[in-house]
């Protein structure tokens, strides 16, 4: 059987040469590649045959996907989806039950060590995996016999690529990203976090990886550095206000309605990588900062953690308390201050008495 | 090592803190201030400033401030660093404390005992008592070194991949701590451990002046520490 080729699968799919070039030119500038590589693009995707895709939904919500599937231009989403053949993923496959989960074993026998692991999600450690069952059998054995015979993993989002929510304090099921879990076959791997990651971006890097066939640069965490190296507050439209000092101090004042910067009613923008200040959501059509509410800092590790996302400070915890940098140092200065005048005032006495006595 | 006073004169001098010593201190106590200053703001801003944003540059000054005061700290840093080795034996006292002689030890618990008023008197030293040494060793020098390096980590964000303080700081650095909120949180934390530290500093170099029959304050401007006897102090072997 000869495996199809993207562009033969688009086509038989309905869609257009015109929309198809649209596509590389969009992705070839989507992934900061001149325009000359739109060319290579698309003659990748006429001549290579299809990546095979397993796309694994471990602890998750499932917001990767709904992501994935939105992408902004009207055809990518098909383009896409035809771009992989996503041989298993529950979430949007046809097939259910056996059926389904016979489509591992079908694909690691046929592609073995050439598919590549999409892994949405987290498989939890605790009670022998008990808190993510799949067709039966914890979700931490499937992901373990899919990594052992792949090519390469992308970790999608924030749960894959860091634990996100189902990984916060105290972490009882003890969810845990794909980077970390034990006994895992070493296999490169991609982190595209955020809750969700951006369509765009997510498109972006599939359409790389099967263009060059390897991954594209990554940082020291792992993440593309294309849309990864710059954080939100770098290239944020109100940054002139932050400069400015002027600052949102409560939703509805005035300095909200003027557009003020988000920094005081905790903006995680300064602290936070992730490509949604350039390339926006939905279509580009906006993003939370534009919208008037302070980034969470979603593709961030531990932003779950980091106490309230309406305080700038995080609170941290320890010994019992939870407080902010400036809660337990004042309290410690205070103290050291306090002991000092104390020690002062007996130092006083002391020098008072030495004094009478050598008076007397 | 004890620095006594000899018996036969009220008074005696040793000469101490070298003039680059002296203008180090005061330069890095300068920078201190104004780092914890705006660094407090930049972690809790003002209130808002009114009217266009391009008629302002508030926030922006203050940060700039702070990076000023952070390179003068840096440079000041290397440079006592760089003194430690061509100065004189006082110069390298807080950066390699004695930790492995048994009497350094006995001796910050001579001084321990004496500020909680159990010894009627001092010891005296040329240079710190032991018990500065340790605390400026571990509260100054390592907490200075951890400043810089979240600090200079924080700076490569906006500097951005390519700058030397992103290669060789933030590369690292965000990555050992988890992200980039949690250095600001450490180097938040790294503001009031300095606080507590410029708090007891400055009370025990004045408590010391008074009570310890040696000169403290004026010794960081002159170099020259002077000594007189004290009260209750033993007759000298
Ligand atoms: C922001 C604040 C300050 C910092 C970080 C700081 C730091 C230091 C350090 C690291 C030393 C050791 C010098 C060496 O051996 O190289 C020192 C010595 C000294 N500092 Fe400060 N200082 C500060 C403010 C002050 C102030 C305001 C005073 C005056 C009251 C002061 C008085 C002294 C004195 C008298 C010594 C010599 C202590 C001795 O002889 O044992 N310092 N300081
Ligand atoms: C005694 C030394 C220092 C103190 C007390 C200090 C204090 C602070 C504080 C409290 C913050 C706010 C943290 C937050 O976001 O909650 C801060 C931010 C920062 N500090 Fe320092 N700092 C010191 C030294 C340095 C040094 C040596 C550098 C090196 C360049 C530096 C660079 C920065 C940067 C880049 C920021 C972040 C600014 C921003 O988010 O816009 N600091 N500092
Ligand atoms: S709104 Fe947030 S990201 Fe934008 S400038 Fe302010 S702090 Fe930075
Ligand atoms: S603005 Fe911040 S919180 Fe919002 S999606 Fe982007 S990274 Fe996540």
């Amino acid at each position: 059987m000869t495996v199809e080729t993207f562009y033969q699968v688009m086509r038989r799919q309905g869609i257009t040469r015109r929309s198809f070039t649209k596509f590389c030119s969009l992705t070839a500038a989507a992934l900061g590649l001149s325009p000359a590589h739109a060319q290579q693009i698309a003659t990748a995707m006429e001549t290579k045959p299809r990546l095979p895709v397993l796309w694994l939904h471990g602890l998750e919500c499932t917001c990767c996907s709904e992501s994935f599937i939105r992408s902004a231009h009207p055809l990518a989403k098909d383009v896409i989806l035809s771009m992989i053949s996503l041989d298993y993923d529950d979430t949007i496959m046809a097939a259910a039950g056996h059926q389904a989960e016979s489509i591992i074993d079908e694909t690691i026998a046929k592609y073995n060590g050439n598919y590549i692991l999409a892994c949405e999600g987290n498989p939890p450690l605790n009670q022998e995996g008990m808190s993510c069952i799949i067709g039966g059998r914890p979700y931490l054995e499937q992901l373990r016999k899919a990594a052992a015979n792949c090519k390469a993993i992308i970790s999608w989002g924030s749960c894959a690529s860091w634990g996100c929510v189902q990984a916060a304090r105290p972490n009882p099921t003890q969810a845990t990203p794909i980077h970390k879990v034990p006994g895992l076959a070493p296999k490169p791997i991609i982190k595209v976090p955020g809750c969700p990651p951006i369509a765009e971006v997510m498109t972006a890097v599939v359409a790389y990886i099967v263009t060059f066939e390897r991954f594209p640069e990554l940082d020291a965490q792992g993440r593309p550095k294309m849309f990864y190296s710059q954080r939100i507050h770098d290239k944020c439209y109100r940054r002139p206000h932050f400069d400015a000092g002027q600052f949102v101090e409560a939703f509805d004042d005035e300095g909200a309605r003027r557009g003020y910067c988000l920094y005081k009613v905790g903006c995680k923008g300064p602290t936070t990588y992730n490509a949604c200040s350039t390339v926006r959501w939905n279509g580009g059509l906006s993003f939370p900062i534009q919208a008037g509410h302070p980034c969470i800092g979603c593709s961030e590790d531990g932003f779950w953690d980091k106490g309230d996302f309406y305080n700038r400070l995080s609170r941290i915890h320890g010994f019992g308390i939870e407080a902010t940098a400036d809660e337990i140092g004042g309290t410690a200065a205070l103290a050291v201050g306090g002991l000092a005048a104390v020690h002062a005032g007996i130092s006083a006495v002391k020098r008072a008495r030495e004094k009478t006595g050598a008076d007397q | 090592m004890a620095m006594h006073a000899p018996q036969q004169e009220m008074q005696s001098a040793v000469y101490v803190y070298e003039a680059p010593v002296r203008i180090w201190h005061w330069i890095n106590a300068l920078a201190i201030v104004v780092l914890c200053v705006t660094g407090y703001f930049i972690g809790s801003p003002p209130p808002s400033v009114g009217g266009e944003a391009s008629d302002h540059y508030l926030f922006g000054t203050i940060r700039f401030a702070h990076f000023v005061a952070a390179y003068a700290l840096i440079i000041g840093f290397l440079f006592r660093i760089y003194w430690a080795w061509a100065g004189n034996d006082h110069a390298r006292e807080i950066f390699l404390p004695p930790l492995a002689r048994g009497s350094f030890w006995r001796e910050i618990l001579h001084e321990i005992r004496w500020y909680a008023m159990i010894e009627k008197a001092p010891k005296r030293y040329a240079g710190h008592n032991p018990l500065a040494i340790i605390s400026m060793h571990i509260l100054f020098v390592w907490l200075a070194v951890f400043m810089i390096v979240t600090g200079l980590a924080l700076y490569g964000e906006g500097t951005g991949p390519g700058s030397w303080q992103h290669r060789f700081f933030s590369d690292w650095v965000i990555p050992l701590f988890g992200q980039s909120q949690t250095v600001h949180t450490w180097h938040h934390l790294g503001l009031w451990v300095i606080v507590c530290f410029v708090i007891v500093h400055i009370y025990a170099a004045v408590r010391e002046d008074i009570m310890s029959g040696q000169s403290i304050i004026s010794s960081m401007f002159s170099g020259w520490r002077t000594f007189r006897v004290v009260k209750g102090e033993r007759a000298e072997p």
